[in-house]
C-alpha cells in the first residue's frame, strides 16, 4: 500500500496509511499534549486536549484518533488550537482540587506540566466542584475522585488489559465519575490490586499508600530491579528514600511486562521491612536460638559439617536450594556442596513441577520453555488448558487478552471453572479429568481429519505411525461424555487450534498435585508436534514456572545429575571441565534427589542438611514426612530471612537477604537472564548471600576470591555455553534470552527452530485405556486445578507482606 | 358489517387531553342503545391537530368532531349515528373559519399539508396490517425484491431523501456505502430514541404506523446486504415499542419477516431494543453502543458505522422519518413524485411538531421549500392570543433560534445551515413576547448538561459552567463579563468536543445572544427581564389609568396581594407578590404591566 504525504507544522512528511495525526505528528518532532492517550488501549478521543487544527475540517480534530489523509494541512500549535487547550485546562482546573503543594503527584503531573506549558494561572470557569468522599478503605491505595479527570484511561486497563472490570464511569453529565458499581468502596470490588490504574492516572487522583509523605518524586531514588515473586520476572524500579523503599512502579522499557505489573509486584515488597527478619546469626542452645556473631556461627558449622562428613563420608551432606535466590547464588551453593565431594545437590519447590518437567524431558528433551511472553500476542489461536494465569502469572494473562484483542481465537479449559470468559471464542468447564482426555480427542480429530503438518511431523517427530494408531479410539464422541464438552465443540476446538496460521499451548508445570499432570503435559506437546507449533514465532508451549528463578535454578545445576547448562556429572569431560575450573575432584555419582530422602526411611542415608531459604516444614502433604527426616538429621543449617518452619528445627540459623538488597541476576520462565540491583542495605548483621555462602566456603578451606557478583557471574559463563555470550555489561542495558553463545549474539527468542534437545520430537502414544481410567475416576479424588504452589518459597515472602490480605 | 368507523385520536396528546374517557363514554353510549356491534371503534393514530383533540374521525361520512368530552358522547350517537344528522357544535370552529368546517379539506390548519410520511396516522388502525397493505403496503418491498442492492440506493439518491434526524445526509449516499463496505454480516438499525424534549414526530409515525418502518427496513435491509436489524426505541414511548411488537409478529405471520421474504432469498429478522432513559443514545454511535450492551457513550469516528458499526460489522443507521418516507420512494414512480416535491436541495416533506405559543399545536407534515411564516401563520394560525411574534426556536437543544427578520426562510437544509439556524429533528417552538430569551437558552442547557455522557472534557465542563452563568443571569447575579465568557467558552465547547450533542449544545446559547443580545444586557446590567419570566428581575404593576376595577385580578390571586375596591383602580402590594402570572394572565384590559424591581427611589411613587 502506497504511503500517505501530508504537512505537520510546515513540515512534509509521508507515513503508512492508518497512520494517526498525532502518531504522524511524533515523527515530525511536534509534542501534542495528552491525558487520554494510551497507546496500550484502543483510541479513546476523550479529553480532546490533543485537538488540533486541520485546514478546511469545520471543527478541530483529535489527533489521537483522527488517521492522516493525502495532502492533509495540520497545524498542532496555532492560537485557535492553544485557545482550545486553554480552555479545556481551565476547565478541568476550576473542577480539581488545587493541593499541589502536598500531593505526592506534584511534579509527575500532566495536569500541572500543561498548565504551565500554557499558563494557566486561574481559571474565569469557577463554580461547583465535585465533593466526593475518599475511598481509603484498603491498605494499598487512596483514590480520591476530585482530583479524577475522567480520562478514563484506568477504565480501560482494568476492563481491556486486566479484565478484572473493578471500575467503570458511572452517573453522566458533570455528576460522571470513576468507580465500582453501586459506589462500593473498591476494596469490596473485583479488583485484584495490581496497579496499573495508579501508574497510568495522568495527575494524583490514585496514591499508593506507601510512599506516602515518604518523599517527593524528585527527592526518590530509583533502582532497576527484577520482581522476586513469580517467573515472568517483571521490571520495576524500586523508589527509596534514604535506605528506606518507599514504592515500586513498573519499567515501561521492559520488554517482558512493558509497564505492566500484579499486586505482587507492586506491593509485596514490603516484607523487606517486616520486623519479624531474622537479622543475626542464630545457633540453638538447649532448644532455645540465640544471636551469635557471625564468627562463632561459621566456626560452629564448620565444626559439625566436619564431623558428620569424617563420621558418615561426605555423601552424607546434601544441600537444598530455594529458586528465589539469584543465579550467582545458586552456583555458588551448589559449587560448596560439591566441593564438599557430593553431587546431593537439589531443589525441593521444583517437585512441584516434576510431572510437567519429566514429560517435556521425555518429549523434547529438555523443559525450557519455547517462546517468549511477548510472541503470544502475535499468536491466531490460543489454548488456555488447566492454568489459571491471571492468578499464577498476571502479565502472561493480560498477554492472552491482548491476543485475543488482536484477533486470536482463544479456547479456554479447565476442570474447575474456565477462565476468560469474556473473550473467549469456546469456554469448556471440563468434568475432573477431561483435561487429558480433551486433548487426546483433539488429537484424533487433527489426524482423522488430516489437519496436521504432514511435512514437519515427518521431518521433525518420531512415533507418529504408533500415536496414529493409539488414538483412534479416543474420538471426540467417546470424550464428550467423560470431558463434558461436546463432540462438535471438541472438532471446532481442534480446528481452530490446527487451523491457525501459528497457535500457542498455555497450561501450567505445576501439575503435581493433578493426577494426570504428566500425561496432560505429554498430551499437549503431541498437539502441538502434530501441527507443527514448536520452532516458530507466536506458537509453543508455555508452561511457566512458579517461582521467579526456578529456571536459573535449574541453569545453575541445582539437581543432583547435572551441573550448570545440564551438563551431566556422569561425564567425564564435564567433571574435568569444572575440576579444572573450581581446583578440586568433582564425584561421578550422581547424588540423591529430595524425593529419595524426604520419605520415611530406617536408615536414612542424609545426615547433615545445608538449605538455602526453602521450606519443607510446611509443604503441604508432605510436611510430615519432611519434618520427621529434618529433625533425626544430625546437623541441620538453615539460611532464612524468617524462622519459618523449617528454620526453628535448625541447629544454626543464618540470615538471609532479601532481593531488594543484592546484586544478582535471574532467569525469568522465558530463559532470559535479568540483572537486579540492590536499592537498599539489608538490615542488622544481614549480608548479601551470595558473600555468605563464599564466606562458608573460605571457614571450610576453599579458596574462592569473589569482588562482586559479576565474578561469580563471568565464572557461569565460562562453563556455561548456553550462558557464554551473556555478561554484566550487556546485562545493564537489557536482559538476553539464551541460547546466547556469543557476546554478539542477541538472544533467543524462541528454541527448536532446528531440531529438539533430543533430536525428534516424540510423539507419545496414550495409554490405551487412559479414557476409562479418568472415567472410572469420576466418583473418586477431585481434581485441584488450581496448581499448587509450594510452601516452601515465595509463600513465606507474602505471609510477611499486606498482599497476603489478598488471598 | 360495520354501519360507520369511528377513528379516536389514541396519540398522546389526545390521551392526556382525556381521549380515553372520550371512547369509554362512547362505548357506553352505544352499549346503552344495544348498538354497540354496528360500529368499528379503533384508538387510532395522530391526525395532527392536538390543539382542538379529543378527536373523533367518523368514515365514511368524513366528519371531523374535536374538543370532545365524555358528555358529548351521547349526542354524538343519538344525533349523529342513529339520526344521520351532524352535530355542528362539535365541529371545528375558529377564527380561521367562517363556519364551524366539517372536515379536514376545509379545515386551514391542513390546508398547506402534504401527507407522506403521516399518510396512514389517524386513518388506519395501527394495529391492524391488512388495513396497512391495503393502503399500498408493502408494495415497495415486493418492488425491491425484484431490484438489484444498487439500483434501489440510486434510486434513493435520486429521489434526493435526506436524513430527517437532523443532519441532513444523503440516504442513499449513505447505504450505497454500506453496501459497499465488505462484510456479509450487515445490519439496519432505525434511531427511534426521539429525544429533544417535545418532540413527537417520530413517536407519532411508530405508533400510528409502525409498519412504514418495518417495511423501511426491509428495503434498506435489501439495499445493503443485511439480514438483520434493530429499532432503538426510547423506553418512555411504551406504546410505540407495543405496536411495533405487534406489527413485527403481524409480518412474521404474513412471511414479510423471517426466513425467504416472498419466496425470495431474502431473510430478515427485526429486534427491538428499548432505550434506558439517554438522550445521548440518539447519537449514532453511542446508540451503538448501548444496543451491544455497553455504557451508551460516543466513540470517535472514523470508523463510520458503514464501515464498523454494530458489534463491528458495517451498518446503516436511520431515523424513523426517513425510514417512514421509503415505502413511498421504492413503490412503482414514487421516487419520481417523492423529487416533484420540495426544494432543490432538499426534496419531500417535512414533519414539524408545533409547540408553544402558537395557536395551532400539533404535529404537521409540510413540502420542503414551504417558509417559516406560512408554518407559523397558515399552518400555525398565527400567534396565541394574538400577541407578537418574537422567536421560533428549531431543532431543540441542537438548535437555534429564529427570530422575526427571518421568517421568510423557506425550510430547506441548506437555506438554514447558511441562516446559522438547522432543520434538526422538527421541533418547532414558537415564542411571543412574554419568553424570556436568556431562559430558553437555560432552560435547553440544562436539558443538555443533565444528559450529557460525560467523556469528553468541554461538554461534560463547559456545559455546567455556561448553565452556572445562565442561572446567575436569571437570578439577577449577571456580570458585565459574562457575555464574552459565554461566548468563548461557548466557541470552545463547539470547536473541540467529540460528539454532535457537545458540538451543538452552545446553539441555543449563540443564537440567543446573536438575536437578542439587548436581553442579555438587559438582564446583566439593569436586573430587568423584560418578558416577565425571571421572577427575580421585574414586578408586576397596575396601572390605576387603565384598570376597570373588575377584581378578576384580585380574585385569582393565590397569596391576597391585590387590593382594591370593585369599579376602582387595583394595587399589588409588591412584599407579597410571587410573581405567579396569574393575574396578568386573566387581566382582560391589558393593565397590568411588567416593569423593573422596584428601587428605593421609586417606593414612593
Amino acid at each position: 500500500m502506497s504511503t500517505i504525504k501530508l504537512t505537520i507544522d510546515e513540515t512534509e512528511l509521508e507515513v503508512e496509511p492508518g497512520t494517526t495525526i498525532l502518531e504522524a505528528a511524533r515523527i515530525a518532532g511536534a509534542d501534542i499534549p495528552t491525558f487520554c492517550y494510551d497507546p496500550q488501549l484502543p483510541p479513546n478521543g476523550a479529553c480532546r486536549i490533543c485537538v488540533v487544527e486541520v485546514e478546511k475540517a469545520k471543527a478541530l480534530v483529535a489527533s489521537c484518533v483522527t488517521p492522516v489523509a493525502p495532502g492533509m494541512i495540520v497545524h498542532t500549535e496555532s492560537e485557535r488550537v492553544v485557545r482550545a487547550r486553554q480552555d479545556i485546562l481551565k476547565l478541568m482546573v476550576a473542577n480539581h482540587p488545587l493541593v499541589c503543594i502536598t500531593c505526592e503527584k506534584t511534579g509527575e503531573c500532566k495536569l500541572q506540566d500543561y498548565c504551565y506549558r500554557y499558563g494557566i494561572t486561574d481559571s474565569e470557569y469557577l463554580g461547583e466542584v465535585k465533593e466526593l468522599s475518599l475511598d481509603d478503605s484498603n491498605q494499598f491505595f487512596i483514590r480520591d475522585m476530585n482530583k479524577c479527570i475522567l480520562c478514563g484511561i484506568c477504565v480501560g486497563k482494568c476492563q481491556e488489559v486486566v479484565g478484572a472490570g473493578a471500575i467503570d464511569f458511572t452517573e453522566r453529565g458533570f455528576a460522571s465519575n470513576v468507580g465500582p458499581a453501586y459506589e462500593d468502596k473498591i476494596e469490596d470490588s473485583t479488583c485484584v490490586f495490581c496497579g496499573l490504574c495508579i501508574d497510568s492516572c495522568p495527575v494524583g487522583a490514585l496514591t499508593p499508600k506507601s510512599g506516602i509523605g515518604k518523599g517527593r518524586p524528585w527527592e526518590l531514588e530509583k533502582t532497576k530491579a527484577i520482581c522476586p515473586y513469580c517467573s515472568v520476572g517483571c521490571g520495576i524500579y524500586l523508589h527509596t528514600h534514604g535506605n528506606q523503599i518507599t514504592g515500586v512502579t513498573p519499567d515501561k522499557e521492559s520488554p517482558v511486562n512493558r509497564g505492566q505489573l500484579c499486586a505482587s509486584g507492586k506491593f509485596g515488597w514490603d516484607y523487606q521491612q517486616s520486623a519479624e527478619r531474622i537479622t543475626a546469626p542464630l545457633v540453638k542452645s538447649e532448644g532455645v536460638f540465640i544471636e551469635v556473631t557471625w564468627e562463632e556461627a561459621l566456626g560452629f558449622i564448620v565444626d559439625n559439617l566436619d564431623r558428620v562428613r569424617k563420621r558418615y563420608g561426605d555423601a552424607s551432606v546434601m544441600g537444598l536450594c530455594s529458586p528465589k535466590v539469584t543465579n550467582e547464588e545458586s552456583y555458588l551453593f551448589q559449587k560448596l556442596i560439591r566441593s564438599m565431594g557430593t553431587n546431593n545437590i537439589d531443589s525441593h519447590t521444583r517437585y512441584s513441577h516434576v510431572s510437567a518437567i519429566k514429560a517435556l524431558r521425555q518429549s523434547l528433551g529438555s523443559t525450557a520453555m519455547t517462546n517468549s511472553i511477548e510472541e503470544l500476542v502475535g499468536a491466531k489461536a490460543l489454548l488456555v488448558i488447566e492454568a489459571v494465569p491471571l492468578r499464577t502469572h498476571p502479565v502472561i494473562g493480560y498477554r492472552i487478552r491482548e491476543a485475543v484483542r488482536c484477533g486470536a481465537k482463544l479456547i479456554s479449559a479447565n476442570e474447575k471453572q474456565a477462565g476468560f470468559r469474556d473473550i473467549a471464542h469456546q469456554v469448556m468447564d471440563l468434568k475432573p479429568g477431561g483435561a487429558v482426555v480433551l486433548a487426546h480427542a483433539m488429537a484424533n480429530v487433527i489426524i482423522s481429519e488430516e489437519l496436521y503438518d504432514h511435512k514437519y511431523v515427518s521431518k521433525r517427530t518420531e512415533g507418529f505411525e504408533n500415536f496414529k494408531k493409539g488414538i483412534a479410539s479416543i474420538t471426540p464422541e467417546l470424550a464428550a461424555g467423560i470431558t463434558g464438552v461436546t463432540a462438535v465443540e471438541i472438532r471446532e476446538a481442534a480446528r481452530i487450534y490446527a487451523g491457525a496460521e501459528s497457535a500457542a499451548i498455555i497450561s501450567s508445570a505445576m501439575l503435581n498435585d493433578h493426577e494426570h499432570g504428566e500425561e496432560l503435559v505429554l498430551a499437549l506437546v503431541n498437539l502441538a508436534l502434530l501441527t507443527g507449533n514448536i520452532g516458530k514465532k507466536s506458537s509453543g508451549l508455555y508452561l511457566p514456572f512458579g517461582e521467579n528463578n526456578l529456571q536459573g535454578c535449574g541453569d545453575m545445576g541445582i539437581m543432583p545429575t547435572v551441573l550448570t547448562g545440564y551438563q551431566s556429572v556422569t561425564e567425564k569431560a564435564v567433571r574435568e571441565k569444572f575440576s579444572h575450573s573450581w581446583q578440586i575432584p568433582i564425584s561421578k555419582e550422581p547424588g540423591l534427589s529430595v524425593d529419595c530422602v524426604f520419605v520415611p526411611q530406617d536408615n536414612p542415608a542424609v545426615k547433615a542438611m545445608l538449605i538455602l531459604g526453602e521450606n519443607p516444614a510446611a509443604c503441604g502433604e508432605g510436611s510430615a514426612d519432611a519434618i520427621n527426616v529434618l529433625k533425626k538429621l544430625d546437623f541441620l543449617l538453615v539460611q532464612e530471612m524468617f524462622m519459618t518452619e523449617t528454620a526453628a528445627l535448625a541447629d544454626v540459623v543464618l540470615p538471609a537477604a532479601a532481593f531488594a538488597e543484592k546484586m544478582g541476576t535471574y532467569t525469568n520462565t522465558e530463559r532470559r537472564v535479568q540483572l537486579n540491583m540492590p536499592a537498599v542495605d539489608s538490615p542488622g548483621d544481614v549480608y548479601p548471600d551470595w558473600q555468605v555462602i563464599a564466606e562458608l566456603a573460605g571457614w571450610l578451606g576453599f579458596e574462592w576470591e569473589y569482588e562482586s557478583p559479576e565474578d561469580i557471574f563471568d565464572e557461569i559463563i565460562a562453563l556455561t555455553p548456553q550462558y557464554a555470550g551473556i555478561n554484566y555489561s550487556r546485562l545493564l542495558e537489557q536482559g538476553l534470552q539464551w541460547p546466547c553463545k556469543t557476546e554478539e549474539h542477541p538472544g533467543t527468542e524462541f528454541i527448536y527452530e532446528g531440531r529438539f534437545r533430543r533430536g525428534l520430537g516424540l510423539l507419545t502414544t496414550p495409554d490405551s485405556n487412559i479414557a476409562l481410567r479418568v472415567d472410572g475416576n469420576l466418583n473418586g479424588k477431585q481434581q485441584s486445578s488450581v496448581p499448587h504452589v509450594c510452601g516452601c518459597a515465595g509463600n513465606e515472602m507474602k505471609r510477611h507482606s499486606i498482599i497476603a490480605n489478598l488471598e | 358489517m360495520y354501519d360507520k368507523h369511528l377513528m379516536i385520536c389514541g396519540a398522546t396528546g389526545c390521551l392526556s387531553s382525556g381521549s380515553q374517557s372520550v371512547e369509554d363514554a362512547l362505548i357506553e353510549e352505544l352499549e346503552k342503545r344495544g348498538i354497540r356491534d354496528k360500529y368499528r371503534i379503533v384508538m387510532g393514530g395522530c391526525p395532527g391537530f392536538c390543539e382542538v383533540g379529543p378527536i373523533i374521525v367518523v368514515y365514511p361520512d368524513e366528519v371531523f368532531y374535536c374538543r370532545l368530552k365524555p358528555k358529548n358522547m351521547a349526542e354524538i350517537v343519538e344525533k349523529h349515528l342513529v339520526g344521520g344528522e351532524i352535530v355542528e357544535h362539535l365541529l371545528y370552529k375558529g377564527p380561521d373559519v367562517d363556519a364551524p368546517s366539517r372536515f379536514i379539506d376545509t379545515i386551514p390548519f391542513y390546508a398547506k399539508q402534504k401527507f407522506n410520511v403521516l399518510r396512514n396516522s389517524g386513518i388506519i388502525d395501527p394495529e391492524s396490517i391488512d388495513e396497512y397493505i391495503m393502503r399500498g403496503g408493502y408494495r415497495a418491498l415486493t418492488r425491491a425484491l425484484q431490484t438489484e442492492p444498487a439500483a434501489i440506493c440510486e434510486e434513493v439518491k435520486k429521489a434526493g431523501l435526506r436524513g430527517r434526524g437532523g443532519a441532513g445526509f444523503s440516504t442513499g449516499l449513505k447505504w450505497e456505502f454500506t453496501l459497499n463496505a465488505s462484510g456479509s454480516k450487515k445490519y439496519v438499525v432505525c434511531n427511534a430514541d426521539e429525544g429533544d424534549p417535545g418532540a413527537f414526530m417520530d413517536r407519532s409515525i411508530l405508533e400510528g404506523d409502525p409498519h412504514a418502518i418495518l417495511e423501511g427496513m426491509l428495503v434498506c435491509g435489501r439495499a445493503i446486504g443485511a439480514s438483520e436489524g434493530y429499532v432503538y426505541c426510547r423506553a418512555e414511548y411504551p406504546l410505540a415499542i407495543k405496536r411495533l411488537k405487534i406489527a413485527i409478529r403481524q409480518a412474521e405471520e404474513y412471511g414479510l419477516l423471517g426466513e425467504c421474504i416472498l419466496g425470495s432469498d431474502f431473510n430478515f429478522k427485526i429486534n427491538i431494543k428499548e432505550g434506558a432513559g439517554a438522550f445521548v443514545c440518539g447519537e449514532e454511535t453511542a446508540l451503538l453502543a448501548s444496543i451491544e450492551g455497553r455504557r451508551g457513550m460516543p466513540r470517535p469516528r472514523p470508523p463510520f458505522p458503514a464501515q464498523s458499526g454494530l458489534f463491528g460489522k458495517p451498518t446503516t443507521i436511520n431515523n424513523v422519518e426517513t425510514l417512514a418516507n421509503i415505502p413511498l420512494i421504492l413503490r412503482e414512480g414514487g421516487a419520481k413524485e417523492f423529487a416533484s416535491v420540495g426544494t432543490e436541495g432538499s426534496k419531500g416533506t417535512k414533519v414539524f411538531a408545533l409547540a408553544g405559543k402558537i395557536r395551532n399545536t400539533g404535529l404537521c407534515e409540510v413540502p420542503m421549500g414551504i417558509t417559516i411564516r406560512e408554518i407559523i401563520y397558515d399552518v400555525g394560525g398565527g400567534i396565541k392570543g394574538g400577541r407578537d411574534f418574537k422567536a421560533v426556536q428549531a431543532g431543540g437543544p441542537s438548535g437555534g433560534c429564529i427570530p422575526a427578520e427571518q421568517l421568510d426562510l423557506p425550510i430547506d437544509y441548506d437555506s438554514l445551515n447558511q441562516a446559522g439556524a438547522i432543520m434538526g429533528s422538527g421541533g418547532l417552538v414558537v415564542m411571543d413576547d412574554r419568553t424570556c430569551m436568556v431562559d430558553l437558552a437555560r432552560y435547553f442547557l440544562s436539558f443538555t448538561q443533565k444528559e450529557s455522557c460525560g467523556k469528553c472534557t468541554p461538554c461534560r465542563e463547559g456545559t455546567k459552567r455556561m448553565l452556572e452563568i445562565l442561572n446567575r443571569i436569571t437570578e439577577g447575579e449577571g456580570k458585565p463579563e459574562d457575555l464574552q465568557t459565554l461566548d468563548r467558552l461557548a466557541y470552545s465547547i463547539k470547536d473541540s468536543a467529540l460528539c454532535g450533542l457537545g458540538q451543538t449544545c452552545p446553539n441555543p446559547v449563540l443564537s440567543t445572544i446573536r438575536y437578542f443580545r439587548h436581553e442579555y444586557e438587559e438582564h446583566i446590567n439593569d436586573k430587568f427581564c423584560r418578558a416577565g419570566i425571571c421572577k427575580p428581575l421585574f414586578n408586576y404593576w397596575i396601572d390605576p389609568k387603565k384598570c376597570t376595577g373588575c377584581t378578576v385580578c384580585a380574585k385569582v390571586c393565590p397569596v391576597n396581594a391585590i387590593s382594591g375596591e370593585k369599579k376602582g383602580p387595583h394595587e399589588i402590594d409588591l412584599d407579597l407578590c410571587t410573581n405567579c402570572g396569574s393575574c396578568i394572565e386573566k387581566c382582560r384590559f391589558d393593565s397590568i404591566f411588567i416593569t423593573p424591581v422596584r428601587r428605593e427611589a421609586d417606593v414612593n411613587h
